[in-house]
């Protein structure tokens, strides 16, 4: 029963904006989830295979944004063939269908195809918003569509995507009378680009507010681009050439000058680290900065651009850095909230010295009292280290470390690092997110099922030894939702033991491990809200097997509620129990 | 015994073994290895004292491997986990990096004809990293990362890997080994080819690698029958025909 007539309620509704705080209060009461549903402008489907469009434009009529997530996690490391699925196109085709009102759409590892572009910008007149990460399928043709259709066009932000790059003009294609820019990603492109269609676009949108350019845009333009846009606060730096001249140089330096708005800095894709200096007057204003692309950018000239920042609160870098250098960032930098450190040498073919190791981690554990995300890659680590990062930064809410070499001990006392993550987790009671590597036992588990209380999603790798870690972690986390394993010894026993779990959570996903065929059947069986999805790439062994062997190990497993049932786009080697 | 890889062997003369391609990419390295690393060797039973640790629960045994780098992670597929438009980027920086000390250093790295203008590459855009590899008869296309190969030899090792074992994600004592494919030699049932930016799809092996990744767009391995009309070995460029693949 409701005291307030509707239309209070639904305005009392609309400051209640997290789509996790929106779902609760839809549970109240048919009166409320009636209200709700009518109302919710935003909705987020973190699996696009757990509900259909049909359903959720019966129950979100309203909607003006939809974000939709696809393939796993792990389909970012090629661990996910690339037919699999993650298909955009049904979705805008029953959006467009329905007449939705669709304002932004945001696609996270989905397969995009020209086609759909060219239906999303001709379906809705009013669409504003296209965020693309880690999505592929399709061309520059299928921005052209988007630039040239999408009249009310804000924001075109292209993050990580594999787009095939037809060197075409569709920078050309924004019309003369698209000044409603705010936001401009392409960063990602391989290809030329239109400079001059470029500095026309930026010329003719007084809301550009974030630039960020790709490889074929050089220093001269730069500089035209930034002065035509002084009011830019995050830039991403395409090209930045071998030694510019003076005159180039100069005139970067005063074009820069004038972005007194800037506070977001990334790119640097080819870079002579002689032009970083131009930067210098900025650095103070930055609170964000990517340099993780800049593998150029090394030594001293890193360390004396860090060293001006000292607002910084993200912070992305290579591991050149060095532990030198990560020392310069915790002295320097106070305000830091995530730092991610990415390897520069990945085939291991350098015995890079300079890299970094426990000693930087620990250094900015004890020099950035707000650190609260950390990706670190390295290549030692010890106990002692993670423990003392435990005792600096009881804050953080999400943890991920990646030793290099699979396995790996603490590198001074040769143990297993389970006493190491499992001081992380006891002292970070906030944690949502781990990431475990190096050697590990059941032990580690043990504790992350006794201590991480808000742990939401997990990635293991290479780590355990029995079921037994498995299940301690099924049966401690209770807020699990992402459980993601791949080559650990965990088979169906662990899998088995509480099947009804997964229904409170988004996914697991295992590969490499012990999980056998018959396993998966069973774990089918009486699990009508599961798609379990088995995914089997040597197509050769198994045309050669007349009657299935259920103890066949299950080369990658896929598991996720829905409420759609089985999926009819899977490809031929993705079996559905 | 281990018998040396004969260094003076050209590439006309790649032939695959059996031996698995444990530190694939290290054809280049034998020499620094010292006496024990001949990893690139051929025809010989490989032992447990061989095979590194991935995939299992043993610490690296760095001693036994005789001064050679303990196993790297960038053997294992999807390790480290980095997402692939990172990967790429940093395989292109390395190779430029690389090639632009080799030109510092002034050495001529293998005796084939080198592009003459060797500035070129070190301020060009050395686009290489993942490319997509097909078999005929297998549904999955597959990708492979041409910088972490140094020879042709190499990179037939590892789609021999990629297509032929039974478990793909893991280096393990249990895998079958399958006939050899000797994709390059013209003589099994598949061959090797590719598509370059023109277009064209050829013969893998013809031109000096580094021609070759600088040009390939695409892999494909093919079956010998439909190979007809595709380039020979050793015929003029201006007598090969252009075909389309199936």
């Amino acid at each position: 029963m409701n005291y307030f007539p509707d239309e209070v309620i639904e305005h009392v509704f609309d400051f209640v904006v997290s789509h996790r705080d929106r779902n609760s209060i839809s549970l109240v009461c048919k009166s409320w989830h009636k209200i709700e549903r009518l109302s919710r402008k935003e909705v987020f489907i973190g699996n696009c295979y757990a509900i259909n469009p049909e359903r959720l434009i019966g129950r979100f009529p309203c909607l003006k944004s939809l974000t939709l997530k696809g393939k796993p996690h792990f389909a970012d490391f090629n661990l996910v063939p690339h037919e699999w699925g993650g298909f955009v196109l049904p979705w805008i085709e029953a959006l467009a269908r329905s007449r939705v009102g669709l304002e932004e759409l945001r696609l996270k590892r989905m397969v995009v195809t020209d086609e759909s572009l060219e239906l999303l910008s001709r379906s809705f007149a009013n669409f504003k918003s296209l965020v693309l990460v880690s999505c592929e399928g399709f061309t520059t043709d299928g921005l052209a569509s988007i630039a040239a259709n999408c009249r009310q066009l804000r924001e075109l932000d292209l993050q990580e995507n594999e787009i095939d790059d037809h060197r075409g003009q569709w920078l050309n294609c924004f019309p003369d009378s698209c000044t409603t820019l705010i936001s401009l990603n392409f960063a990602c492109l391989k290809g030329e680009t239109n400079v001059a269609a470029l500095e026309r676009l930026v010329a003719r949108s007084p809301n550009l507010k974030s630039l960020k350019l790709n490889r074929a845009v050089p220093l001269d333009a730069l500089a035209r681009l930034m002065s035509c846009a002084p009011q830019l606060v995050d830039l991403g730096v395409g090209s930045y050439e071998n030694e510019p001249d003076p005159e180039s140089f100069a005139k970067l330096m005063t074009a820069i000058e004038k972005c007194m708005s800037l506070r977001s800095l990334s790119g640097f894709l080819e870079v002579a680290p002689l032009c970083l200096p131009a930067f210098y007057p900025i650095c103070q204003n930055l609170i964000s900065l990517n340099l993780s692309y800049a593998a150029e950018i090394q030594g001293n000239h890193l360390i004396k651009l860090i060293q001006l920042c000292k607002r910084l609160q993200r912070l992305w870098i290579l591991d050149s850095i060095g532990d030198k250098g990560l020392a310069v960032v915790a002295a320097t930098c106070k305000e830091l909230q995530e730092l991610r450190v990415f390897p520069s040498d990945v085939h291991g073919e350098e015995d890079n010295n300079a890299a970094v190791t426990e000693v930087g981690l620990v250094a900015i554990s004890a020099g950035c009292p707000k650190l609260h995300s950390i990706l670190y890659f390295c290549k030692q680590m010890t106990n002692a280290a993670l423990i003392a990062v435990a005792k600096n930064c009881p804050n953080f809410i999400r943890f991920r470390l990646c030793i290099l070499e699979p396995h790996k001990p603490d590198h001074i006392t040769s143990q297993s690092l389970d006493e190491g993550f499992g001081a992380i987790v006891q002292a970070c009671k906030g944690l949502r997110r781990l990431s475990v590597s190096g050697l590990l036992t059941d032990q580690v588990f043990l504790y992350i099922g006794m201590y991480a209380e808000q742990l939401e999603m997990l990635s293991i790798a290479f780590a355990g030894d029995t079921d037994k870690g498995m299940l301690y972690v099924l049966n401690g986390c209770k807020k699990m939702r992402k459980l993601e394993i791949r080559d650990s010894p965990f088979g169906n026993a662990a899998l088995l033991a509480d099947v009804g779990r997964y229904e409170t959570m988004r996914s697991l996903w295992m590969s490499s491990c012990e999980v056998t065929l018959g396993g998966c059947k069973r774990l089918a069986q009486n699990s009508p809200r599961l798609n379990v999805e088995i995914i089997n790439e040597n197509e050769n062994n198994r045309m050669e097997q007349n009657e299935e062997d259920e103890r066949e190990k299950v080369d990658k497993l896929y598991l996720y509620r829905t409420v759609v049932g089985t999926r009819k786009d899977a490809p031929p080697y993705v079996r559905i129990l | 015994m281990i018998t040396e890889l004969e260094m003076g062997k050209g590439e006309s003369e790649l032939e695959l073994g059996l031996g698995l391609s444990l530190g694939g990419g290290t054809a280049a390295k034998i020499g620094k290895s010292g006496g024990g690393g001949a990893w690139g060797e051929r025809g010989r039973l490989l032992t447990a004292k061989d095979f590194p640790s991935v995939g299992s629960k043993r610490a690296a045994d760095s001693a036994s491997h005789a001064g050679s780098s303990p196993p790297r992670s960038s053997q294992v597929v999807g390790w480290p986990p980095i997402g692939s438009h990172r990967m790429n980027s940093l395989v292109n920086n390395q190779a430029t990096k690389s090639a632009r000390e080799e030109e510092e250093a002034g050495k001529k790295k293998v005796k084939d004809d080198e592009p003459k203008d060797v500035t070129k590459k070190v301020n060009g855009k050395v686009q290489v990293g993942f490319i997509k590899v097909n078999m005929d008869g297998v549904a999955i296309g597959r990708k492979v990362d041409l910088n972490a190969h140094s020879s042709y030899e190499n990179l037939a090792q590892t789609l021999e890997d990629m297509f032929f074992r039974t478990n793909p994600g893991t280096v393990g004592l249990t895998s079958q080994f399958t006939k050899p494919l000797r994709l390059l030699d013209g003589s099994s049932e598949f061959v090797l080819t590719y598509e370059d930016k023109e277009g064209d799809w050829m013969l893998v092996g013809d031109v000096p690698w580094r021609m070759f990744i600088n040009s390939v767009k695409r892999l494909r391995v093919m079956k010998t029958s439909e190979a007809n009309g595709l380039a020979a070995r050793n015929q003029e460029p201006n007598e090969r025909q252009r075909k389309q693949p199936v």
